[in-house]
């Protein structure tokens, strides 16, 4: 360091070196960093594993620098299960787009939230299956255009976007739930506060952590980075609030 | 300590399983092969090991490969429909190489079929059964004895290879009593340096995948795969050879079938036709190549394979005898268990 000059930002020691795959304005790389710059924080590197599976953070172990395992489409939930059980002590998270989590995955992501299994889903909720070219969510909005719903989501065949945040906070043995998003730097950093939460709480062992994250996809929305951010704020936070769904610790407070 | 007992194929297995240092179990119930978990979750109390009913064979599957990759010793149970459902994380497990032990106690097929005996799930179990270039080891039990000795050999071969191995039983085996020698239970201390336990400073970080996106490399890792097949291949075939040193007649039969198989040598011998069994232990590997310097002998006249099936092992015995012999096929199908006399007679009326 120079003299007379401070660091204020660096890149994280558990990111790699790597180039990114992620498109330009995509906010995955923003939760890479987040998840990252947490585990260097809070020195967990050797205690952490991670699971990615089918989507387009499928190669998220290329850039995290932390043991992984990739999962089949949908089955990270139970993957992460498996893990967890066997190595009680690490912190395990698994991280998951919409299709996999809420359509392929929703049985195995419903049991280990029932069971409470404590581990921490990171959830990335863009509306879209992003890796397959952007085809129709369960979590499309009524209305969006989407390659298999060229006309707009019609919710009276292809029914509702599934509220993921507000189902998995229903679920008793589950202790924190929060939705957050990366369009402002105070987003941004209630974003990475929410993951650094997740990850005290595991822990703690006080069960299952589920952090959606209200994303974007300006690929396959086909809007620049900028305007994607605008649809977010117009049309995505009003169907799906960002806020605390789930919080025992409070919930132990109020009793 | 060893211990004999008299015990269920099912609960033998699982009993193997606990003493062989099993870490943990994932399953969901179907007939028939209940007992297996309903035998873990009595004993769990007493033991430390990891117990999960999972919302299905495809999340139990999955459990499988999450606990295998961070290093335990585990494994799953199933029934044919169940282990269809699986084929997805076999295939999986088999590219990412992650160690576990499976167990299909088969019922009849196809579809919902009947919870009785059959051997129709060969060709899923020997010939791939999920998607691509893989293999399972798999390895047939005849006895309760058997269930037993192959748990505590399907967990040293599943980690000697990085391979998911499999035990292809069926109902009657999983259900039937007999005496067993349970072994001494082994205190098992996991050596897998290339599991997902968290990276620390001194190593890369592991990861496991099946994911080579690049055709160059899935090559590459389709032939490292390949290579390790071929290994399996010269060291893990396991047969039984009963009465065929001087046989003329030679029923291939394995599982149950080939405990029929033996009753029905015993009866031809007493009658003095030579007849014999090869019962083939490992059913991949398969004891090609020992079947096919059986049928060089001139005194072999054809090969029988008895089977619970519509014929399905009776393509390997074709294989391994290669044209030098007629190979005929006997089997019942449905849950049908052939009995020995229609068995007898089947190859009476082959010999004329």
């Amino acid at each position: 360091m120079k003299e007379g000059y401070e660091l204020v930002y660096k890149r994280p020691s558990t990111l790699t070196d790597r180039r990114m795959s992620y498109c330009p304005g995509c906010f995955h790389s923003t939760i890479h960093k987040f998840m990252m710059e947490i585990v260097e924080e809070m020195d967990i590197q050797d205690k952490t594993v991670g699971v990615c599976p089918v989507g387009c953070s499928v190669f998220a172990y290329n850039y995290l620098d932390i043991d992984m395992q990739e999962a089949a489409h949908g089955r990270a939930a139970a993957v992460a299960t498996g893990i967890k059980r066997v190595l009680p002590d690490r912190i395990v998270f698994s991280y998951q787009g919409d299709g996999d989590l809420a359509a392929i995955g929703t049985a195995e992501t419903l049991h280990a939230c029932n069971r409470g299994e404590n581990f921490t889903f990171i959830f990335i909720n863009n509306g879209i299956y992003g890796m397959t070219g952007g085809q129709m969510a369960p979590t499309t909005l009524d209305g969006q255009i989407t390659s298999t719903c060229p006309y707009g989501r019609d919710v009276e065949t292809a029914g509702m976007p599934m509220k993921m945040a507000e189902i998995i906070s229903s679920f008793e043995k589950v202790s924190y739930v929060e939705r957050v998003s990366c369009n402002t730097p105070a987003n941004a950093r209630k974003a990475k506060r929410a993951i650094r939460k997740a990850f005290e709480y595991q822990m703690e062992g006080m069960g299952t952590t589920f952090i959606e994250v209200a994303a974007n996809c300006p690929s396959n929305w086909k809007l620049t980075p900028e305007e994607s951010l605008k649809w977010l704020e117009e049309k995505v936070y009003p169907y799906y609030p960002l806020g605390v769904f789930r919080d025992v610790k409070k919930l132990k407070k109020e009793e | 300590m060893a211990e004999v007992k008299l015990m269920k194929g099912n609960e033998a297995l699982a009993e193997a399983a606990i003493r062989a240092g099993m870490q943990a179990y994932f399953g969901y119930p179907i007939t028939p092969q209940s007992e297996v978990i309903e035998y873990l979750a009595a004993q769990e109390p007493k033991h430390d090991y990891v117990l999960i009913q999972a919302e299905s064979e495809l999340a139990a599957v999955n459990m499988l490969y999450g606990s295998g990759g961070a290093g335990a010793r585990v494994m799953t149970t199933t029934s044919s429909p169940g282990f269809s459902l699986m084929q997805e994380g076999v295939s999986y497990m088999a590219c990412a190489e992650i160690p576990c032990v499976m167990v299909n106690v088969v019922r009849g097929g196809p579809g919902l079929g009947t919870v009785q005996p059959s051997q129709g799930d060969y060709f899923q179990a020997v010939k791939g059964g999920g998607h691509g270039d893989y293999h399972v080891i798999v390895l047939g039990p005849n006895s309760v004895q058997e269930m037993v000795d192959h748990i505590y050999l399907a967990f040293e071969l599943a980690d000697k290879y990085r391979a998911p191995t499999l035990i292809l039983a069926d109902g009657a085996i999983g259900q039937m009593m007999e005496k067993v020698i349970l072994p001494a239970p082994i205190k098992y201390e996991p050596d897998k340096p290339w599991a997902t336990t968290g990276k620390t400073p001194d190593r890369e970080r592991n990861i496991l995948t099946s994911l080579y996106i690049q055709s160059e490399d899935m090559e590459q890792r389709n032939l490292k795969l390949q290579a390790k097949y071929k290994v399996i291949l010269k060291n893990e075939i396991r047969y039984e050879e009963y009465e065929i040193e001087d046989a003329e007649y030679i029923i291939v039969a394995y599982g149950l079938c080939s405990r029929i198989a033996k009753n029905v040598v015993n009866r031809a011998r007493d009658e003095g036709l030579k007849l014999g069994l090869f019962r083939p232990i490992s059913l991949w590997p398969y004891p090609w190549d020992r079947i096919g310097e059986i049928a060089d002998a001139d005194r072999v006249k054809f090969f029988i394979s008895v089977e619970m099936n519509a014929g399905q092992m009776v393509e390997d015995v074709k294989l391994a005898v290669c044209g030098k012999k007629p190979v005929f096929f006997f089997g019942r199908l449905g849950g049908i268990v052939p009995t020995p006399e229609e068995t007898y007679e089947a190859i009476k009326e082959k010999i004329g």
